[in-house]
């Protein structure tokens, strides 16, 4: 689902006609309740109420200016960043207000209050009367007035945006595949994030901040400087003590001229100068404000009948850009109004703030040097590792702590702070673990209202009650409890306090130890439960090991996997029981149709087969031709039906792009021809696909051989990689990956011929067939079997197994057959290559 | 408040594609649209137990599951998260999986464990050996 694509759609939303407007009747004793903005704090104080047993007490109805339901704003960042996916951080869909009975007016801004006749004033013309009236209206994002900026009509310049929310954010998400470089203006946590999330789609960044540090908010000078290094070395510029004087372009953007006369080209510029309360409702309505909305301890403003929480709040002259204070002032708001606690008061908030950049951890809270005399002061400072630690003490309390770079203490500092809880006399062990168990002891010390997790506000004592409640695992305790499911930082955290409070025998996530969720069994069991009761087929498997023999959709193409691993030939094929790249053997596209990549061993290809490709590409109007990053030719865009046909003219094996199996062996040009070259790496790599190629497998099995270790063919990073060293000596690195995770792979073995190469990579292979859980790479494998214990296995045969290894293996070798082969004659099942989208001309995929 | 998703609002080509049986056997008394109406879109064999099978209803694109109990289930040809084809998808007695990003929809009401949809369905039922979905 590309962005662009996405954009109109509604975040949350319901499909036509099934908008549920619950008409305001007379009848109706309730109390009228009112919330304008539909934001973090809007949405989370109408939960809360609800919770109360508000929905007896009052008529509830939000307006909000955004079309969609009520998403997590945090997370735009990683939404940005492609990390997440929208639908991911939809926190309350129109359905939910529907359901809890909740009229929500999304899409409708709000003008004015008339606080006489107590009605609120919306842009579509319409008054809704209320009793109570909340505000949470927010922020925006505040636009320096530089020249350029902006167009005659006030709008902001084409490819000028602020980073507040979903549409910005799928503009910009959109604006990544056509631009090249970015300027971000502001060096605080937003405009980090921001930076960081366009250059991780390949932009060229230039971060342009007015202040001499970077997050001059939360850091000093000398922490600032260290995060200037690591932020530079991801490949961001950073220009410092830089205004924008203008911004060029008349049509669209195209740079930004800075004060000192330089000048930086881009094409989207990116505005996160910092946020204003969003308080023209409140002006209008004849309100009391300030920077915010004054607010009293229980967030009144100066019309007894109105409130304000979250960001556009001013509470005791502090207004909060974070959304845990937000949370705190729905809570106590929704305590005083449902009468729960009529006398509830909020007494600001100690705030902490987290960078979410992958790469550069940085969390500070509170003050970030010493103010007093007395104050104590406690700084490690490793500018060579990116590394600075600080706390400030007052007291005996933790006042203001800065980590930078090592995060690890957070949780443990960020309790001492929120409770001011004791501290340890030896102060160095704030900042580090002296002895192990620490973070045990901390979370033992925890006392029960202290906060876990800050973005859903659960307590410690919230998650032992429903560990108590018999929530036996992290998972079960997280979707309990949403602890854990905002911004994710405090994971750890929870599953800490979990175990604490299950006293340390926590149900190991019960599914987590299983092959697949839908079979209660460990991989080991399950095989050997396969082999015992001979079941060859996936609703075999089902029948016999599920609970009640029910099946589970999600469960199959794991099952198949196995069973192909465990049966080879002798498997009894179900096509249900695969996904549908394995059923039809290609990749399914976003439109659904499917890539198409030819088996071109080692990456050596012959003319022939490119004109074969060529002819096939023109005769199908295949949609784009690519050269791949596994050495190939992918043909993209292909239509289910035309799938037999292309196979046929092509002539050639498959490539096996889409299966969980084995996939490719990236080569160098090796001694035949590179001057360096040490060995036939090109022969080795063909010789090795041709004997493990489709070979299923846990997950993908990527390989590659090089010549020397100059590495051309990045073997150091493949799940085998093998790297010639001179005098017919190969060396056998497993584990490496270059994907989502980067690892270089542990040297196995050094082995003295190309034979023992291909013997010893196939005996890995099966060892990880059989023993890796259902998608785990060998990134993950190796280093959760511990290399030491493979290599006993593997070389001095410490388990007994290599012989039925090589066998396994061989077996599988031997029951390998092209699918393309097969399936081009004859279709495996009725309509295997049938369109499911018969109304749909395909392609919709972009011709290029 | 509506949602668009890349499924196109009217088909942008009318009529079957070929190979669809859709046109090659007509019930007695099942002609053309209006909406509403029984349409025999193929024949049993044409869906294979677990799997899905698109097909034209009228101008309407159904997905027909056969699920490993033998029973039947329709409905619309392409995802409500983003038009993914779910005659693709795998099933379970409780839940459709889409192909494209897994979201799951649920046979009793369509609607989806994941936040999405909720997923139109149809009727459909067998009749001597033909599929017969109503639109
Ligand atoms: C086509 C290709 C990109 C390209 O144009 O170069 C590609 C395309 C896809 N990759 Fe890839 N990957 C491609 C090389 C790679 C590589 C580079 C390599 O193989 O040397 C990697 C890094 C190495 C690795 O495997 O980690 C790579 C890491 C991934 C990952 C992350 C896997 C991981 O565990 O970290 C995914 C996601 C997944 O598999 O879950 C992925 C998933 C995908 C999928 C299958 C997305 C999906 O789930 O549908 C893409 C399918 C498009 C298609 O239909 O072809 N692709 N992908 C490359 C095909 C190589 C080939 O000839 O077979
Ligand atoms: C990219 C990004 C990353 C962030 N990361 C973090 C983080 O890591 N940690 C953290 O604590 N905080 C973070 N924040 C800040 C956090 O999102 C805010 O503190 C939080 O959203 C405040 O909630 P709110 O309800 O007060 O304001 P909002 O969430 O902005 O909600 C206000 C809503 O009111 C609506 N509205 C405004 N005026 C009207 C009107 N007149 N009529 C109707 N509706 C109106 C707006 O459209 C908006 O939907 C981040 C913010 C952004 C943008
Ligand atoms: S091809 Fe690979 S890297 Fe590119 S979008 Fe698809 S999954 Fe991501
Ligand atoms: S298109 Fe069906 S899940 Fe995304």
């Amino acid at each position: 689902m590309g962005p662009g694509v996405a954009d109109s759609r509604v975040l949350g939303g319901r499909p036509e006609g099934l908008t549920s407007i619950t008409l305001d009747d007379d009848l109706d004793p309730r109390a009228r309740l009112v919330v304008v903005g539909n934001g973090m704090a809007g949405a989370r104080f109408v939960e809360e109420v609800l919770e109360r047993g508000g929905g007896e007490q009052f008529r509830i109805t939000v307006f909000g200016d955004e079309p969609h339901g009520n998403y997590n704003r945090i997370m735009l960042s990683p939404v940005l960043a492609g990390e997440s996916h929208e639908d991911e951080i939809v926190l309350n869909s129109h359905d939910w207000y529907a359901d809890n009975g909740v009229t929500l007016r999304a899409g409708v801004r709000v003008e004015r209050l008339d606080t006489a006749a107590k009605l609120v004033h919306a842009a579509d013309g319409t008054g809704t009367p209320y009793d109570h009236l909340v505000l949470a209206t927010g922020s925006y994002s505040f636009i320096p007035p530089v020249n350029g900026v902006r167009r005659e009509d006030g709008d902001l310049l084409p490819g000028v945006y602020g980073f507040r929310t979903i549409d910005e954010t799928r503009e910009m998400l959109a604006a990544t595949s056509r631009c090249r470089k970015a300027v971000v203006m502001g060096g605080g946590l937003l405009g980090l994030e921001a930076a960081r999330a366009l250059q991780g789609h390949g932009m060229q960044v230039e971060l342009v901040h007015a202040m001499p540090h970077l997050m001059n908010a939360q850091l000093d000078a000398e922490a600032g400087a260290i995060l200037k290094k690591s932020v530079e070395s991801l490949g961001i510029g950073v220009h410092l003590d830089s205004l924008a004087s203008e911004v060029l372009g008349s049509e669209h953007v195209e740079g930004v001229l800075l004060e000192d006369g330089r000048r930086l080209d881009c094409d989207l510029l990116v505005v996160a100068a910092g946020v204003r309360p969003h308080t023209d409702v409140a002006v209008r309505s004849g309100l009391e404000v300030e920077r915010g909305i004054v607010v009293d301890d229980q967030l009144r403003t100066d019309d007894p009948d109105v409130y304000a929480i979250g960001e556009c709040a001013q509470h005791r002259g502090s207004v909060y850009g974070l959304v845990a204070p937000a949370w705190e002032h729905a809570t106590v708001l929704a305590d005083v109004l449902t009468g729960t606690d009529p006398t509830a008061e909020y007494l600001g908030s100690r705030t902490a703030t987290k960078l979410k950049v992958a790469g550069v951890d940085v969390a500070t809270m509170g003050v970030n040097s010493p103010e007093r005399d007395d104050d104590e002061f406690l700084v490690i400072s490793e500018p060579k590792r990116g590394v600075h630690m600080s706390v400030v003490i007052r007291d005996d309390r933790l006042v203001g702590a800065t980590l930078l770079g090592d995060t690890r203490k957070v949780a443990y500092l960020t309790q001492a702070f929120d409770r001011g809880s004791p501290l340890p006399e030896e102060r160095i062990r704030l900042l580090v673990d002296l002895t192990d168990g620490k973070e045990e002891v901390g979370v033992a010390d925890m006392p029960a209202d202290s906060q876990v997790c800050n973005c859903n506000g659960v307590t410690k004592g919230a998650i032992c009650g429903a560990v108590a409640d018999g929530c036996g695992s992290v998972g079960a305790v997280m979707d309990r409890t949403r602890a854990g499911k905002g911004c994710g930082s405090c994971t750890s955290l929870v599953k800490q306090v979990v175990e604490w409070a299950a006293d340390g025998d926590v149900a190991e996530d019960p599914a987590a130890s299983y092959y697949v969720p839908g079979i209660p069994l460990a991989k080991p069991a399950l095989m050997a439960a396969i082999r015992e009761q001979d079941l060859r087929s996936v609703s075999a498997v089902f029948a016999a090991l599920a609970p009640g023999g029910a099946e589970d959709a999600k469960s199959k193409m794991g099952l198949t996997s196995l069973l192909k691993t465990v049966w080879g030939v002798d498997l009894v094929p179900e096509k249900d029981g695969e996904f549908i790249n394995d059923r039809v053997h290609a990749n399914i596209q976003r439109d659904g149709t499917f890539s198409v990549v030819p088996q071109i061993k080692g990456g050596v290809t012959t003319p022939a087969q490119l004109k074969r490709i060529a002819e096939v590409a023109e005769k199908y109007e295949v949609p784009m031709v690519k050269i791949t990053g596994g050495q190939r030719l992918d043909l993209l865009g292909v239509r289910k039906e035309d799938l037999p046909a292309v196979w046929d003219d092509l002539g050639m094996p498959s490539g096996y792009a889409y299966g969980k199996s084995f996939r490719t062996v990236k080569t160098c040009v090796g001694s035949d021809f590179c001057r360096f070259g040490l060995g036939d790496s090109t022969q080795l790599g063909i010789d090795l696909e041709t004997r493990f190629q489709g070979i299923e497998s846990p997950a993908k099995m990527k390989l590659a051989v090089v010549g020397c270790p100059r590495n051309c063919a990045e073997a150091y990073v493949k799940d085998v990689g093998v790297v010639a060293i001179g005098n017919g000596r190969w060396e056998v690195y497993v584990g490496g990956a270059a994907g989502a995770s980067v690892r270089k792979g542990d040297l196995l073995a050094t082995v003295d011929s190309p034979e023992a190469v291909i013997e010893l990579t196939g005996r890995f292979l099966q060892y990880y067939r059989e023993n890796a859980n259902w998608l785990e790479r060998t990134y993950d494998f190796v280093p959760r079997v511990g290399l030491e214990r493979i290599r006993q296995v593997l070389l001095e045969d410490a388990e007994g197994i290599v012989a039925d290894l090589d066998a396994g293996m061989q077996a599988s070798i031997d029951a390998y057959r092209d699918p393309w082969g097969q399936d081009a004659r004859e279709p495996a099942t009725p309509g295997q290559f049938r369109s499911s989208l018969p109304l749909i001309p395909l392609p919709q995929v972009p011709v290029r | 408040m509506s949602v668009s998703t890349r499924t196109p609002e009217a088909p942008t080509t009318p009529g079957t594609e070929t190979g669809t049986p859709a046109t090659g056997v007509a019930v007695p008394g099942t002609a053309a649209p209006p909406a509403g109406r029984a349409y025999t879109v193929g024949r049993a064999g044409d869906v294979p137990p677990g799997e899905g099978r698109a097909f034209v209803a009228g101008d309407v694109q159904v997905a027909v599951f056969r699920l490993r109990d033998g029973s039947l289930h329709a409905t619309q040809a392409a995802c409500p998260h983003a038009g993914g084809p779910l005659a693709d998808g795998q099933t379970d007695a409780d839940v459709l999986v889409c192909p494209l990003h897994l979201y799951a929809y649920r046979w009793s009401d369509g609607s989806s464990t994941g936040g999405a949809g909720p997923l139109q369905r149809y009727p459909v039922r067998e009749v001597d050996g033909l599929l017969v979905v109503d639109v």
